[in-house]
This record gives structure tokens, sequence and C-alpha cells, in this order.
């Protein structure tokens, strides 16, 4: 054969790739410079394709896909405002390390930077919201652009990476080149097997410790899911207590006795104390973010620190450490399970015995406690009575920003890696009711929730007709305030209780709406009446929104105030008086 | 070692792919992270592999001198970074053309600080020169003071170049 026989528009050859690359969906927008692209995939049916409803729940959607499934999720949206749309997706995956790969059209070649019709400069935008971009300049480059684009976004710390398309290198000719195997990259080479020297001195470290804590995040479960279970093995090993960030909750089975919970922010009582009191602390892929720390100079003084991460730049950026340990999460726990079963350490038990039963004392402290009456409800108690129903079904949870986000990663409980999609980094309302729909996708069984507030669902609500085409079952479950709640949160502790536009006035009716997409509207404004919701919710078959109303006036506790230490925690709506924030802390975020 | 000692200048080797927007990629994470450039210049190294090579000099604590490492050694196009100042010894040359306009004694004048210099005259009409002088900054820096009082018209500058001494790479 001839090599013009065998060559094919390069929008052939980009779904041949991305077949290739073993995608299974791809969520996306049409437009004019992509309609090359909507033409090949008409004809085949390998890849199939979800058509959202905005650009932006394009690339939550795949976010939700990626992290339900740990594999890539693609996005494909037309040039000019389909890319712009697209940004706070690829900011959100850049900041929460989601592999994605978003395809964005451009305008032909010979047009570019002539301000032609939806025209914009999509690899400058991105440039700064991405791992990597590319502008696919000829047809030639094609496909082995995309299968870099992949090998980028899934190796090392995953993240998104764009793909520019100008509309004639969609339609001009060329040979299909496959994928190498194993990719050799000629500058990006990201470290995956950690310095065994170190993960030695670490060993030691962990070994002669008198009140450890491990302290884990994304990166193990972005490792894969035999990360969380060698995680889970490590932490049984040595006996020690572990807290996990609001990314890394599932690493470690939330119903083990050995799990504070939560840390940071809105962690709980004996997971910041343990890190604030530790003589050792063992960061495994998690980035000491400043919802972690609080006040950096007042961070875990008098621990040795040791940072395993995939990333370099996240070693020594908020937090100096003195064991930093590059390399797979994963590769790392192997070796140190190796070291610890070959060597057999005898531990300080007298200490540790004493650094159980200080945690114990502040466990007893019950700091996520809360009253639950007769007449309106709790969203914690909405959440607990959610969680009781699905705890024995297969089940994936998303959520919006917000109060009801803490609460949700506060009072359900996660005991696998890849159950829990949140907007971490970013902090994006919007994010739950697409991401609960890639998630959907790709586990057409399972029982997908957002849990929502009333405020952040309304940011992305037109995926409700997505959810409606594709018969998608999803769950929103509001927790209904009337307030943007972390907001007027702040607003009371911070500004006097002026509570500047945070009120949500003229809601929609959530039930209208939900019947107006096509969906099952449901509404629960009575304790008495939950449960029974709640059943209802789960047994209808389609999507399904539920309007659960709850106590408007309730704060997410405990909380470190901006700018606070670890053991300066609000416990209740009582220690507010007593601990006024700070100046320094008013200008945090 | 924290973030609150001292903050230095270092002098930064970078050689990356020699492609579109790699040199907007290091602008962006510099000025997207708030890190301050002195000193930049890039021009393409290698023909055959393509490969360019940027020098940047920056300062920081000795923290935030490791992040700029750390954040340039993650872009996909770079191949290696490379601090000179922490490295050891290393040789800084920056390139100037200077503009002098006069005539009469400050002519003269300036053509003698020139030759102390070691300034070349490329360029010499009647009443003015341009001078080409090369050197470590604070020379270029001086010259150029110097000039500034015989009619100095315009400068032009490279930016700091270079390279370690001894045989090594970089």
């Amino acid at each position: 054969m001839k090599p013009e026989e065998s060559a094919t528009t390069g929008a052939d050859l980009l779904v041949k790739a991305l077949i290739d690359e073993e995608v299974e969906v791809v969520f996306g927008y049409p437009g004019g410079a992509v309609l090359p692209i909507y033409d090949s995939i008409f004809k085949q049916n390998r890849l199939r394709h979800v058509l959202v409803r905005q650009e932006g729940g394009a690339v939550h959607a795949a976010e939700g896909y990626a992290r339900s499934t740990g594999k890539v999720g693609v996005v494909l949206v037309t040039s000019g405002p389909g890319a712009t749309n697209a940004v706070t997706g690829l900011t959100d995956a850049l900041m929460d390390s989601v592999p994605v790969v978003c395809l964005t059209g451009q305008v032909p070649t010979h047009l570019i930077g002539n301000d032609a019709f939806q025209e914009a400069d999509t690899t400058g935008i991105t440039r700064p919201c991405t791992k990597h971009n590319y502008l696919v300049k000829s047809v030639g480059d094609l496909a082995r652009t995309v299968h870099e684009a992949f090998y980028v976004a899934r190796s090392g710390r995953p993240g998104p990476v764009v793909i520019d398309l100008p509309k004639d290198v969609l339609m001009n000719k060329h040979e299909y080149e496959a994928p190498k195997k194993p990719v050799q990259h000629k500058s990006y080479r990201p470290q995956t097997r950690p310095d065994p020297k170190k993960i030695e001195q670490a060993f030691e470290l962990i070994a002669n410790a008198k009140r450890p804590v491990f302290y884990t995040g994304g990166g193990v479960v972005n490792s894969g899911p035999k990360a969380s279970k060698l995680l889970t093995q490590l932490v049984h090993l040595t006996g020690y207590p572990i807290t996990n960030t609001l990314m890394g909750l599932g690493t470690f089975p939330a119903s083990d006795k050995q799990f504070l919970g939560m840390l940071g922010m809105h962690g709980t009582y004996e997971a910041n104390l343990a890190m604030y009191n530790c003589d050792v602390l063992i960061d495994i892929g998690a980035r000491f973010d400043d919802r972690i720390t609080g006040k950096i100079a007042e961070f875990s003084p008098k621990s040795k620190k040791i940072h395993i991460d995939i990333d370099p730049s996240s070693i020594n950026k908020n937090v100096r450490v003195d064991l930093p340990i590059v390399g797979d999460a994963g590769e790392a726990l192997d070796g140190l399970i190796k070291l610890w079963k070959a060597k057999q350490p005898k531990t300080d038990t007298k200490a540790l015995k004493a650094w159980w039963a200080q945690i114990e004392e502040w466990r007893g402290r019950k700091c996520l406690a809360y009253t639950q009456g007769k007449e309106t409800i709790k969203p914690q108690y909405a959440l607990e009575r959610l969680y009781h129903h699905i705890k024995d079904r297969d089940h994936y949870i998303t959520t919006e920003v917000g109060q009801h986000q803490m609460w949700a990663a506060q009072f359900l409980k996660f005991e696998q890696p890849n159950r829990w999609m949140t907007s971490g980094g970013l902090g994006t309302m919007g994010y739950g009711l697409p991401a609960a729909i890639g998630a959907q996708i790709a586990h057409p069984e399972a029982l997908v929730i957002d849990v929502a507030g009333e405020a952040s669902i309304l940011m992305n609500i037109q995926e409700m007709s997505t959810a409606a085409q594709y018969r998608l079952p999803v769950k929103i479950f509001i927790l209904n305030n009337q307030y943007m709640g972390m907001v007027r949160q702040w607003q009371e502790l911070l500004h006097g209780g002026r509570y500047s536009e945070s009120y949500m006035e003229s809601l929609p009716d959530f039930v209208k709406l939900a019947e107006a997409f096509g969906a099952h509207g449901l509404r629960c404004y009575d304790p008495a009446k939950l449960d029974e919701t709640i059943k209802e919710m789960i047994a209808i078959k389609g999507p399904v929104i539920v309007d659960v109303g709850v106590d408007k006036a309730e704060n997410c506790f405990p909380m470190i105030p901006s700018g606070a230490a670890h053991y300066d925690m609000l416990l209740g709506p009582n220690d507010r008086a007593a601990k006024p924030v700070s100046e320094e802390g008013m200008v945090l975020v | 070692m924290s973030a609150t000692d001292a903050a230095t200048s270092h002098t930064i080797a970078v050689l990356v792919d020699n492609e579109p927007g790699i040199l907007a990629r290091v602008v962006g994470l510099f000025s997207g992270r708030g890190y301050n450039i002195e000193s930049l210049t890039v021009a393409q190294t290698d023909a055959r592999q393509n490969l360019s090579r940027i020098t940047i000099v920056t300062s920081g604590t000795p923290m935030v001198i490791e992040q700029i490492k750390a954040q340039l050694d993650r872009l996909v196009p770079v191949h290696r970074v490379h601090d000179l100042t922490l490295g050891g010894a290393h040789i800084e040359r920056e390139l100037a053309l200077v503009k002098v306009k006069g005539t009469g004694e400050k002519r003269v004048e300036a053509l003698r600080l020139a030759d102390v210099f070691r300034a070349k005259v490329i360029d010499a009409k009647n009443d003015s020169f341009v001078f080409e002088v090369t050197g470590a900054s604070d020379k270029v820096q001086t010259f150029v003071g110097l000039m500034e009082q015989l009619g100095l018209v315009d400068v032009g500058r490279t930016g700091i170049v270079a390279m370690t001494r001894g045989g090594e790479a970089f």
C-alpha cells in the first residue's frame, strides 16, 4: 500500500489514538472548530461521547470519571468559549492532581492570531492551569502528541493536559502512529522509585518514634488502590495513629480504630492535636496545604518530619521537613513494609501506650457532637442518616463546596480509595453534579450521590439535563440552609454578623426543578421523615434531587480559625467569643 | 534554614527544548508564583538536539530558591536545572552596547575610558560612538555609569550568561 492510501484525516487519527490509549468515553460539547472530530466519532462505535450542557461540566465530569476509576478522563470542547469555559475545570484538576486530557478545537493555522471567530489563545490561557499543553501545528505530529499527552497526564503527579487542535490539522491527512511502549520522554522523567537509603532512614525514625502520626493524602489515592492496601498494612504493623487529608479520605478505612479522622481547618480535635504534639510526622502524599497547617510557625513544632511525595516541588514548599523522599507513595510504602517485616523492630510500647492514652483523652472531647432536636434537621444528622442507608451499598460520593462538603468529610465514612470526589485545592462550587455524572458513567450500577448545598448546586444545575439524557441515576442530596453557609459562617465569625450577600433569596423550588429536568424531586424538612426520604431516594431508579431543609444557623465545627495554630481550635459556638480571630488571620482566606 | 532566612542572588542555568511557548512557561512560572527575575537570557545552544539554554538570575531565601528550581524542573520541556551559585566556581558575563554622543574633551575621555574597560568601538560618527563592553555585571554597570557624564544616549544589555569553571558540563 502506498503511504497516501493508508493516510487518514487528522480527526480520524485522533479518534484512533484515543482508542489506542484505551479511552472509552469522552465528555464534550460540539462547535465549529471540532466538527471534523464529531464527524469521526459519529462514524464509529468504540468511543462513547457524553454530551454535557456546558464545557465546565465536561471537565468536572471527566474528573469524576478519572478519580473514581484511576484512568485518564477525556474532554472534547470547541475553540474560543469552549476552551475558556474549560479553564475552571482544568485549574481544579491541576490543584487536585487529576489526570485529564482536554482536546480543544482551534481556528485553522493560517487564521491563528487574526482574531478569527471563536478564536482564543488557548495554549496561552491554559499554560498556568495545566500540567502541560500542546498546540498541534501539523497533522504529522498529531498522533504522537496525543500519546505523549496521555503519558504526561497519568504519570508522575497526575494533572490536566490540553491539546489544541487547529481545524486544518483535523482535516489534513497523514498516516497513523501507534503509541510506543514503554514511553521514553526526552526530558520528562518523573522519579517513582524512592532512594532506598532514605527509606531506611525513614524506617529508623518511624520505628523509634514515641508519639508518631501518619498524615496521608491524595498521593496515596493517585498511586493506585494497592498503595491504600499497603498503607493500611503498614499502619497496622506499626499500631500508630493515622489522619487523612480531605483528598486522602478512603486511603485508610475510616471505621478502623487507629483512624483519627480528617485533620485541618475542619478536622477533628484528636487529629489536629496529634499533629501538634507528635514527635515523628510521617507524611505520605500530602502537601502541607494551608488548610492543613494553620499557622505555619506553630505547625507541629516538636516533630521530625518525613515527607514522601512524587512531586519534588511539593517538598519543603510550605513546611521544611527533616527527611524528604521523592517517589511514588506505593513504592515507598512497599519498601517500608519490607524493612519492617525483615527487621521486626521493637517499638517503644510504653511511650506509645501513653501516646494512645492521650489521643483517647482528646477523642473523649467528642468534637463532632451535635444535638438533634425534634423541629429542624441538623445537617450532621442528615449525613449520618444518609451514611447509615448507603454504607452497605456500592457507593460513590461527590460534593460541591462549602459547609456541606466539610460535614460530608466529617460524617460520611470512607473505607476505600476512589470513592470520594471533592474539589479540595481549588474549592470549585458546581463541581459535584458533573463529577457525579462522570462517576456514574464509569460505574453504572453503583449508587452515586452528590452531597450539595443549595447555592453550589445552582452553579452547574444545567448538567441535570445530561443526567436525564443518559438516564444516569445520580442522587443530589441538597443540605438546604438558604445561605451560602460557609460564607455566612465566616461573616458571623470575622465580620460581626453582617451577612453581606450570603442569603439566597428566590431559590427555586427544587422539586419542581427536578421535574422540569425529567428527574424526581423529593423534599424533607422534618427530622422524623428523613429516613423515609433517604430510602425513597435510593429506591428511585432515575436521577433524584432531594431538598433537605436544614438548620440555617448551624456552623461547621471544629474549626481552626485562619491564622491560628492547631491547638487553638474552636470546638463549638461557645468557644467563639473566647478566641477572637487575629488581625493577621483576617487577611487569610 | 527557614522562610525567614535572608534572600540571596542565584544564577540558574536551565536547558530546555527550543519550542514555541517555552519562554512563556518559564516567565509565567516566575510571575505566577511571585518570584523575582533580575536578569534572563535565552538562545538556542544546541542546533542538533534543538535545545536552548536559559540563564536566570533570581533572588530569594534558600527555601524559595529550592522551590524555584523544583518548579522549573517540573516543566515538561525542561531537561536540566543547574544552580551555578550553589555549584561553586563559575563565570558570569554580560555584554552591553553603549551609545555616547559628544565632541571635544568628552569624546576623548569616553574613548580613553573605553580603552581602560577594554570596550570596543563598533560604530563611530563625528559626534558619537557605540561601544561594546563585556564583563561581569558590575564592570558593565561601572562603565555605563562613567559614560553617563560623557553623553550617554542609549544602553542595551544582554543580561547574564554563566558557566561553571573546569571541564564539567554546565
